[in-house]
């Protein structure tokens, strides 16, 4: 981790058809850093997260990476960089971990060449850091839920990227899964410097796992910052409609939202 | 990054040296044994027929010496049946597994999706209504299919590309390509049938060297090129998603990739007709032999050649009557489809 690699967006406009879903937007991404962008369902916030690696071009506006506009680099390039793990990712039937993984050195491999050593090292690297090295030879369709995500977070891993992006990691998986998910991004955040980017559904593990939280809606940016300067009831009305309460977390003093909804009282 | 990479112990990476290993020599074993058995059934075809020739004298008609009554037999009517038989086996069974890896669906087969009922629907009309000769309807076949391909993807590309509805809307042209060439056949002159049969049930019958050197010539171009794209191919597999964030230039390599495999199933299909199934059943029968995971242009095209090869030696042989290729393999596709469509069903999946 030599440097730390800088994406950010400017003035970007993103769009399905005449539809507009993300209007003008400038984010810094902090380098080293783990962000969470949350938001309502369809506020944007998946399109915004699929624009910085790449996966959509802009309507308008760019996403940059160290100053470069990402759609004028070469896509195995960027692949060096900036990996990303889909909302959810496609296994072939019947694939072994080992195999699946190892599809993360795609970009630094070069055509036609065999499996390097450098590569082996890489995958065994990533396989030992999500816990998943004993499932190696297992197939990917026996396994439960939560060792499925981290075997794709292994395959990210195996990308040996500076950025790694996120497309809600959590979803589908009991808290005990999601906890040892968000763990394991915050391990390799300390560990590796890893830059870490996620779309996160649950406003409280964002705060308490993010160094920089993203609230976004209606394809706008609300409010960014540390979760504890900007996490406040009026903010969560903004993003989501909602009244609450926001105290401080007795785990882990970041700001933790306690819904009202109908049949109760904010005190 | 290159210091943490390198950092763990030496023995996980040995066990996934030795795991990798162990794969990728089955999927050579089986490979290797996929190109004997091939050789194996070139070598009884050449010799056994209504006259049986010694491999020397087959041997000997090869190498371009005369032999006696051989040099018809074998030069003349056996080779380039075999050769055809190959070559379509070849082109068909690694077109089907293209489409099936690209669109991560066995249903996905371009027989299945209207692809060669387009070409087959091009051809009758070239022979019943337009009258064209032997080259020009080939030509028609290959434009068809092509364009009969953009169309449907052209129509399934409506808000993003998605899989289920391209094979939905293929089932559709094929069905409709097929009412036309049976509309076209309930009015076509006994002679135009004759001719016109050929392009429906696919047959290695009356095969010569001018009908296999196009079909030969596209795929020295396209199989090179299909091998190349192979692990970009693979990774489509992943989603289109996944395999952008890996490198992979998905529109790019998607649209050279459909391009290749409709040529060679074009081209295929006007040199043998649409020999049914081939293209439907090599991947997935490929895919069980050589195990999960694998690369499987090769092994499927091997398969494709050997199905075609030994349906069509079961077609000549084994009943009183004569039957074309396509009717035997057509016998075994069908019930696969079946099971294919149950087993989906089954596992409550959608297509």
């Amino acid at each position: 981790m030599t440097t730390a690699h800088q994406l950010a967006t400017h003035d970007l406009t993103l769009a399905y058809g005449d539809r507009v879903v993300v209007e003008e937007l400038d984010l810094d991404v902090a380098p080293g850093r783990i962000t969470a962008i949350v938001g309502a369902n369809g506020c944007g916030k998946s399109t915004l997260l699929r624009a910085l690696a790449r996966l959509v071009v802009p309507h308008a506006g760019r996403v940059v990476l160290d100053g470069e506009a990402l759609h004028r680099r070469p896509s195995r390039e960027v692949a060096r960089l900036l990996g990303l793990l889909p909302q959810s990712p496609v296994a072939p039937e019947g694939i072994t971990v080992a195999d699946l993984v190892g599809r993360g050195r795609h970009p630094h491999q070069r055509l036609l060449a065999r499996f390097s050593a450098a590569d082996y090292a890489a995958v065994a690297a990533a396989l030992e850091a999500t816990g998943t090295l004993d499932l190696a030879d297992r197939s990917i369709d026996e396994l439960s839920g939560g060792q499925r995500q981290r075997v794709w977070i292994a395959m990210a891993l195996a990308q040996e990227t500076d950025i790694l992006l996120l497309d809600e990691p959590t979803t589908f998986l009991d808290v005990a899964h999601q906890i040892e998910v968000l763990d394991l991004l915050t391990d390799l955040n300390r560990e590796r410097g890893t830059t870490v980017v996620m779309v996160l559904h649950d406003l409280n593990l964002a705060a308490r796992y993010a160094d920089e939280l993203v609230a976004v809606r209606e394809g706008r940016v609300l409010a960014s910052g540390a979760p504890g300067d900007i996490v406040t009831p009026a903010l969560v009305q903004e993003v989501f409609g909602l009244t609450s309460r926001v105290i401080p977390d007795p785990v882990s003093g970041t700001p933790l939202v306690l819904p009202a909804g109908r049949h109760h009282r904010v005190a | 990054m290159t210091t943490t990479a390198t950092a763990p112990a030496a023995a996980p990476t040995a066990a996934l040296v030795a795991g990798r290993r162990q794969r990728s020599r089955r999927r050579g074993a089986v490979t290797g044994a996929l190109a004997v058995t091939l050789l194996a059934v070139v070598a009884v075809t050449l010799m056994v027929g209504d006259t049986f020739y010694t491999p020397d004298e087959v041997l000997r008609v090869i190498v371009g010496q005369t032999v006696p009554g051989a040099s018809f037999t074998v030069g003349e009517l056996r080779l380039p049946r075999m050769a055809l038989g190959v070559l379509a086996g070849l082109a068909f069974g690694m077109a089907g597994v293209t489409f099936q890896t690209m669109l991560r669906n066995p249903l996905a087969s371009p027989d299945v999706i209207g692809i060669s009922s387009g070409a087959s629907a091009a051809a009758v009309v070239g022979i019943v209504v337009l009258k064209l000769g032997e080259t020009t309807v080939a030509f028609l076949a290959l434009a068809a299919a092509l364009v009969t391909a953009l169309v449907i993807y052209l129509l399934s590309r409506r808000g993003g590309f998605a899989g289920a509805r391209l094979i939905l809307i293929g089932i559709g042209v094929a069905a409709l390509l097929d009412s036309v060439v049976t509309y076209l056949l309930s009015r076509a002159a006994q002679w135009d049938l004759q001719t016109a049969m050929q392009w429906l049930t696919g047959s290695l019958n009356g095969a010569a060297w001018p009908a296999v050197a196009p079909l030969a010539i596209a795929c020295l171009v396209i199989v090179p090129l299909l091998l190349l794209l192979e692990r970009d191919l693979g990774l489509l597999r992943l989603g289109d998603d996944s395999a952008a964030s890996l490198g992979v230039r998905v529109g790019v390599v998607r649209l050279v990739v459909i391009i290749g495999a409709v040529c060679l199933l074009a081209f295929a299909t006007a040199a043998a007709g649409p020999i049914a199934f081939v293209a439907f059943m090599s991947g997935p029968i490929a895919a069980r032999l050589v195990g999960p995971g694998a690369s499987l242009l090769l092994p499927s095209g091997l398969v494709g050649a050997l199905l075609v090869l030994v349906a069509d030696v079961v077609g000549q042989f084994a009943f009183g009557h004569r039957y074309p290729v396509g009717v035997v393999t057509g016998v075994l596709g069908a019930p696969y489809l079946l099971f294919l469509l149950i087993r989906t069903n089954r596992s409550g999946g959608s297509l």
